[in-house]
């Protein structure tokens, strides 16, 4: 079932991909408000008001969720949200007892510990397979260096959802079900092909001569690929990251097969699915727990967008 | 560290015994930590004991005893458990790569070590890939064609193919894919081309792509919120039938009413993927020389007739790549439909839905492995066209 991509197998020329690439990220940067393409007048106001309106509109379920989750259970349910903004300073309409009664009852403070106990090392793992992989593929001459190549990028097209029978038999023949490893070792087998077909467009257009002079003063693969291909390919590396990262975290179908809903293991997502099962209707649970769940991904977000957005240039994108 | 891996890398004798077998003898202890590691992961009362070893080694009996009685309390005991599995998942991973890359300097001779260095480089992710994807692959294609009874079979493929409920979960996956890859490419591109004349422009982009960062089941939650219902007469606590019974109309149960409530999920996914074209597409747009469309505002041609005479025609590669990450990403939808539609009630069915149900609830691997072939049929077209135009324009051109 290979699909061969013939052009990313053959060693493509570095300086002309890399000189391909430079300006498309460049041009992000610059030309930004000032840049030839404003108008003046009328029209721009026209256009300015517009930006405004989706901006608003598609802000405000997400500040509808958080003025929410900030309100005593009996206000949700029998006003709006909005209706807060007609005297916002009243102390007393707002409330922390919703996040206390998530946190602790509800369970949403463990399967935050869980969260992050899958998320970070369903980062590193395939991060650092991938690397390693990735370089020899790259640099190292091998039998089998092509058709394996091209398979890692054909198993690209594969959905989850093919795997997922013949892999919840499997483990639950091994006993993996309800692991850690377990689910670190799924998110490391599913992430891996996008991961290798990155970092290997970036690996190997690392300059030649670098590499070169390093092989000839006697270093191991082991030591060029540690000491000089890491830190060179650090850029791809934290945009993945982040990518995987927040794949790892916001994922919901992967934890709920292989993982599942016991409160011991359980992560943020699949306990807020459980509390809208349980809880539909109980608003402020929904609403402190949902926010809970989306904290750690908005910070990420908000501190690294630069990353993000040139990890999405550079095609970090998972279906 | 690393000098010394350099060191070894040059010396051309053949290597000592002694120093193989110590090398050898540090992979198989830490294989051996990582072993027991895994159990105890496994065992939530084992950290207990640890602690309460570790506290009468340094001589704390009365601690010790105390934490045998008891137990850690639930937070320290999660605390502490979780530590050591990020040592361990972190840590595990590299300790290995490092011992056996250490175990083969010191037992091959250097052509030896060449020859096998590069399967101790890919070897880990292959075999994982072989492991998660190839052969579940082969499993679920072989299990769509196999019966109860191990014969060879294609009901479930007729199944898949022709029974109602089924039809209506195509008919849904369709609408998915039309609306919800149209609305997020157009709004994306429509939205990158307005910004790209106001000031903060930087900022006013945050807003649309911030529900990227934000998880399909969070996502479904903040929109149930806004598709709230309350019978009529009650006060309206979601956004949308607030705005409908303030102007006076019966609220409407958004949720519940189909096909309406289709449509009202694939808002949910535009929502989430709109951040994602824009982007894109915002990148794209300032990739167009300004030479081009000053030359053809210089002709007399108007700003909408830049957008789709040069500009739009200029993105085309990068629309259609941005068009099918969103399509792939959409066909395998999931999650919006299990939390919102409540996995798949009121007719708000789809394949992916579907598929799960017939995993889990009926226990019906064979008909869950032709559903899952089928995307996977779909996907593979649409897939093969994105990496040929990925290799082309570089990637995410």
């Amino acid at each position: 079932m290979s699909v061969t991509a013939p052009s990313t197998v053959e060693q493509s020329a570095p300086t002309q991909r890399g000189a391909m690439r430079a300006p498309r990220r460049m041009a992000w940067r610059s030309r930004g408000a000032d840049g030839p393409n404003r108008e003046p007048g009328q029209r721009s106001l026209l256009v300015r008001a517009v930006v405004v309106v989706i901006v608003v509109v598609w802000s405000l379920p997400t500040v509808g969720l958080l003025i929410s989750s900030f309100r005593p259970p009996g206000a949700i349910a029998t006003s709006g949200w909005w209706t807060v903004f007609a005297h916002p300073f009243e102390i007393t309409q707002w409330t922390l007892d919703n996040y206390i009664a998530v946190l602790g009852d509800r369970g949403m403070f463990d399967a935050f510990v869980n969260s992050v106990v899958i998320a970070i090392p369903a980062t590193v793992i395939p991060i650092s397979l991938a690397a390693f992989a990735a370089y020899a593929f790259a640099w190292i001459d091998f039998p089998g260096r092509k058709p394996l190549f091209a398979l890692v990028v054909g198993l690209l097209v594969v959905p989850l959802q093919m795997t997922l029978v013949p892999l919840l038999e499997l483990y639950v023949r091994w006993d993996l079900t309800g692991t850690y490893l377990g689910t670190w070792l799924a998110h490391t087998g599913f992430g891996l092909p996008m991961a290798v077909f990155l970092l290997y467009n970036y690996i190997a257009d690392l300059p030649k001569e670098i590499l070169e002079s390093a092989y000839v003063d006697g270093a191991s693969h082991f030591a060029a690929f540690t000491r000089l291909v890491l830190p060179l390919a650090a850029p791809v590396l934290a945009a993945f990251a982040i990518f995987q990262f927040l794949w790892v975290w916001n994922d919901f179908l992967v934890a709920f097969v292989f993982l599942g809903t016991s409160s011991d293991v359980a992560v943020l997502t699949a306990q807020l699915q459980q509390l809208v099962g349980t809880r539909g209707e109980s608003w402020h649970l929904l609403t402190a727990g949902a926010f809970v769940s989306m904290v750690v991904p908005l910070v990420v977000f908000l501190a690294m967008q630069r990353h993000f957005v040139r990890g999405l240039l550079t095609g970090g994108v998972k279906g | 560290m690393p000098v010394e891996t350099r060191a070894e890398s040059t010396q051309r004798t053949t290597p000592r015994p002694g120093r193989s077998v110590a090398a050898i003898g540090v992979l198989l202890a830490i294989v051996a930590v990582l072993w027991w590691s895994v159990g105890f992961l496994a065992d939530p009362a084992a950290f207990d004991r640890v602690v309460a070893g570790l506290l009468r080694f340094v001589g704390a009996d009365g601690s010790a005893a105390a934490i045998e009685q008891r137990g850690l309390t639930p937070v320290s005991r999660k605390l502490g458990s979780a530590a050591v599995a990020l040592v361990v998942g972190v840590g595990g991973v590299w300790a290995l790569f490092v011992a056996a890359n250490r175990a083969i300097d010191a037992t091959f001779g250097l052509r030896t070590r060449e020859k096998i260095r590069p399967w101790l480089f890919v070897g880990p992710g292959i075999g994982l890939i072989f492991l998660y994807l190839l052969l579940p692959m082969l499993g679920t294609i072989y299990r769509s064609f196999t019966d109860n009874d191990g014969g060879f079979t294609l009901s479930h493929y007729q199944f898949a193919l022709t029974d109602p409920s089924m039809l209506l979960a195509f008919r849904n996956n369709v609408l998915w894919l039309v609306f919800g890859t149209t609305g997020s490419v157009l709004i994306g591109v429509g939205f990158a081309a307005l910004v790209d004349r106001v000031k903060r422009e930087a900022l006013a982009k945050s807003f649309i792509f911030l529900p990227l960062s934000i998880s399909f089941v969070g996502a479904s939650v903040i929109w149930r919120f806004v598709y709230a219902w309350q019978p009529e007469g009650q006060p309206q606590t979601g956004l949308i039938n607030a705005i409908i019974t303030g102007f006076g109309f019966e609220p409407v149960p958004i949720l519940s009413l189909s096909p309406l409530n289709t449509f009202a999920l694939i808002v949910v996914m535009i929502w989430l993927q709109t951040g994602f074209a824009m982007v894109i597409f915002s990148a794209a747009i300032k990739s167009v020389p300004s030479e081009v469309i000053e030359a053809a505002r210089l002709d007399g041609a108007g700003e909408f007739v830049v957008f789709l005479r040069i500009i739009l025609p200029m993105i085309r590669g990068t629309i259609l790549t941005v068009a099918t990450a969103i399509f792939i990403a959409i066909l395998k939808v999931f999650d919006i439909v299990w939390v919102m539609g409540r996995g798949g009630n009121f007719d708000t069915e789809v394949v992916a839905t579907r598929m799960f149900k017939e995993m889990f609830q009926f226990q019906n691997f064979g008909r869950a492995s032709a559903l899952a072939v089928l995307l996977l049929l779909v996907v593979i077209p649409v897939m093969v066209v994105n990496i040929r135009n990925m290799n082309r324009q570089g990637v995410g051109a």
